[in-house]
């Protein structure tokens, strides 16, 4: 075949109805074919086209790939000289004060950098929020599946996806507006009185920033996700498995619980560590609300800071080299981590969701 | 006797029943709740906020009343048009090439799985890649690098867009009916001008949709713009400099002592969230519609 042909072909969009021209000089070139094979030679060998358009769609995804490695990359580089300072125990230690013992964790100033508060920060709100958003997700995702008028289903799913498509400087927006001064006034202080004797909930942080603002805030954020996954987890349960519980003579929550629930389990896991993911990532409306203090506290109502909030905070001022490289340890942990998580969480769905059509009838 | 205990039992079983429906139901209120209360502030907070001012003009000095927030609705827009530029084409060739071309094969598998790993990615995390491959690169004879610029958080925000956009396509496209494609390559037309303008085009509704809302996704985003675009608190437009943007501004009026910029928050986040809601909306309708009329 002519390799100009298909040059043309890639050039010219109007592929179809415009044989007039080739022909002639496919007909000149291989005058003993049947008119319907001078045709389709004078269109052109797609061969080339193909080729290069399924090169072009390859690396467009190759690409996903190319990012991740080059986030990566770029993660490890800049954090190289943190890692020359401390190595790992950035993780884990921290310098005392040499004067009241206490340990100083970070310090820009003096140059003492450990992630211990950050890490902390992240996982006791990462923590609170999933002990507020599992309970209510779970239970939303039972109502809209299992007992929800069909009427009602369709809006109230739409609000949740709703819920997840909220910017997360909104929520904090409205965390800083609305949920801290309610925290303030009436729930710290009521938490200080019935359960302050637990060392969790202490009364000297007037401002109703901290842990426990920004897990709630956290919950209401992951809520939709948690709960939309483990609907759609739910459904994926073969409508065989609920009609032989029922058959048994169970009554509706015993169908849910063995039919459903039992079933699901896996998916709903994977939901919730997808949730986690989610939480622990979290920057804006965590900034805005956990009080931005590198410390470790046992009070749940303190001040503290989470990994993402302090690269929020301190990266675009940071004061040196060795801060900023610091500052994208951090960061780097954080990709580890979410990455980790979010595959366990995605491998777990699917080991549930695939396949279910087959099993569905 | 044993009777007596299996009406109890039964009497214990219903009662759990009930129980758990109204827990289920309490659960979804207490989720709604939320929702309608953040709603009715903004709505409530925002419009008593917003006037023309907002649209017009760029912000007040530090201290002074009036001044709006145009500079950062049109940084935002020119933020949001290169992250598409980035996001879109590639976002789609991926998804094109997973329904099209990688249908159950390794590579796939893996690169569906690798989006949605990317897609959980923290935003923060994207914004100190962006900050360290393009503000923080020195290359004499690149003048675009080595500093806060537009450029650095549309390549952020494009960044995040395409796993979303990638992954959507992909399920639109699996949609289209085989008979379509066969149709097509029946006829005899390439196999890239039927991916094109027959498979494509079938599930462009869809695909359409899927953009927006990653758009919409990356118009709230904050945290990669952090340390790239920077914010400005005057106008700008060119992609080599600091850019405001529409959630910064909202970022930084929200932790302002003044009354009226606090205002001007609430009035930037009724923006946002009205664009969230109209994308959010028109993907439910289109795809609850199905892309192809007849598709079963």
């Amino acid at each position: 075949m002519d390799s100009t042909l298909p040059e043309i072909r890639i050039h010219n969009p109007q592929t179809e109805p415009a044989p007039e021209p080739e022909p002639a000089v496919a007909a000149a070139a291989a005058p003993e074919h049947s008119a319907v094979r001078r045709y389709l030679l004078a269109r052109g060998n797609s061969a080339v086209a193909d080729r290069v358009f399924k090169v072009l769609m390859l690396l467009c995804a190759l690409s996903i790939f190319v990012i991740v490695a080059l986030i990566a990359y770029q993660l490890i580089d800049k954090a190289q000289l943190n890692w020359a300072q401390s190595g790992l125990k950035f993780f884990y230690t921290a310098v005392k004060n040499p004067v009241t013992g206490q340990p100083q964790y970070w310090d820009p100033v003096i140059g003492n950098f450990s992630a211990i508060p950050f890490i902390y920060g992240t996982l006791v709100s990462s923590f609170l929020s999933l002990l507020f958003a599992v309970p209510l997700a779970i239970g939303v995702a039972i109502f809209l599946t299992e007992m929800c008028p069909r009427f009602l289903r369709g809006p109230l799913a739409f609000l949740t996806e709703l819920l997840a498509a909220i910017p997360s400087i909104i929520y904090g927006l409205w965390a800083v507006f609305v949920l801290v001064p309610l925290l303030r006034e009436y729930v710290n202080p009521a938490l200080f009185k019935s359960l302050g004797w637990t060392g969790l909930f202490s009364d000297d942080n007037p401002t109703g920033l901290g842990y426990m603002a920004a897990g709630i805030i956290l919950a209401i954020m992951i809520l939709p996700i948690i709960s939309s996954l483990t609907r759609e987890v739910m459904t994926a349960v073969p409508h065989s498995q609920r009609e032989a519980v029922l058959a048994l003579g169970a009554t509706r929550w015993e169908m849910i619980r063995m039919g459903v629930l039992r079933n699901a389990r896996i998916g709903i896991v994977g939901a919730v560590i997808l949730g986690l993911g989610r939480a622990l990532g979290e920057t804006m409306a965590v900034t805005m609300v956990i009080g931005n203090t590198p410390e470790v506290h046992k009070s749940l109502l303190a001040n503290g800071a989470s990994m993402a909030s302090v690269i929020a905070n301190e990266f675009a001022e940071a004061t040196s080299d060795l801060h900023r490289s610091a500052l994208v340890e951090i960061g780097l942990a954080l990709f580890v981590v979410t990455i980790i998580v979010n595959a366990i969480a995605q491998l777990l769905v699917w080991a549930v969701t695939r396949g279910t059509p087959s099993q569905a009838h | 006797m044993s009777t007596g205990a299996f009406q109890l039992r039964s009497r214990f079983r219903a009662v759990t029943d009930h129980t758990v429906t109204v827990l289920a139901v309490l659960a979804t209120i207490l989720v709604i709740v939320p929702l309608a209360v953040i709603f009715a502030e903004l709505i409530y907070k925002g419009v008593s906020s917003l006037n023309w001012d907002f649209f017009t003009k760029v912000p007040a000095p530090e201290g002074e009343t009036g001044g709006g927030m145009a500079n950062a609705i049109v940084g935002s827009a020119v933020l949001l048009g290169l992250a598409s530029v980035i996001g879109i084409p590639i976002g789609i060739g991926s998804g094109v090439y997973l329904a099209e071309f990688g249908r159950g094969t390794k590579l796939a598998n893996a690169v569906r799985f690798t989006a949605d790993v990317l897609n959980g990615v923290p935003s923060i995390v994207m914004g100190v890649t962006a900050y360290a491959l393009i503000v923080a690169t020195h290359v004499s004879f690149l003048p675009f690098l080595g500093h806060f610029s537009a450029l650095s958080g549309g390549v952020a925000l494009g960044i995040m867009m395409i796993p979303t956009v990638c992954r959507s396509t992909e399920e639109m496209l699996l949609m289209v009916p085989h008979a379509v494609r066969e149709a097509a390559l029946g006829l005899g037309v390439p196999n890239w001008r039927s991916v094109l303008s027959i498979t494509v085009r079938t599930a462009s509704p869809g695909i359409i949709t899927g953009c927006m809302l990653a758009f919409a996704r990356v118009a709230g985003e904050t945290a990669p713009l952090l340390f790239t675009a920077l914010g400005n608190q005057f106008w700008s437009t060119s992609l080599n400099e600091p850019i405001a943007a529409l959630p910064l501004q909202i970022f930084i009026y929200a932790n302002s002592p003044y009354e009226d910029q606090r205002r001007m928050a609430w009035a930037g986040a009724l923006v946002l969230i009205v664009l969230i809601v109209l994308a959010v909306s028109l993907v439910r309708y289109v795809t609850s519609r199905g892309v192809l009329k007849g598709n079963s």
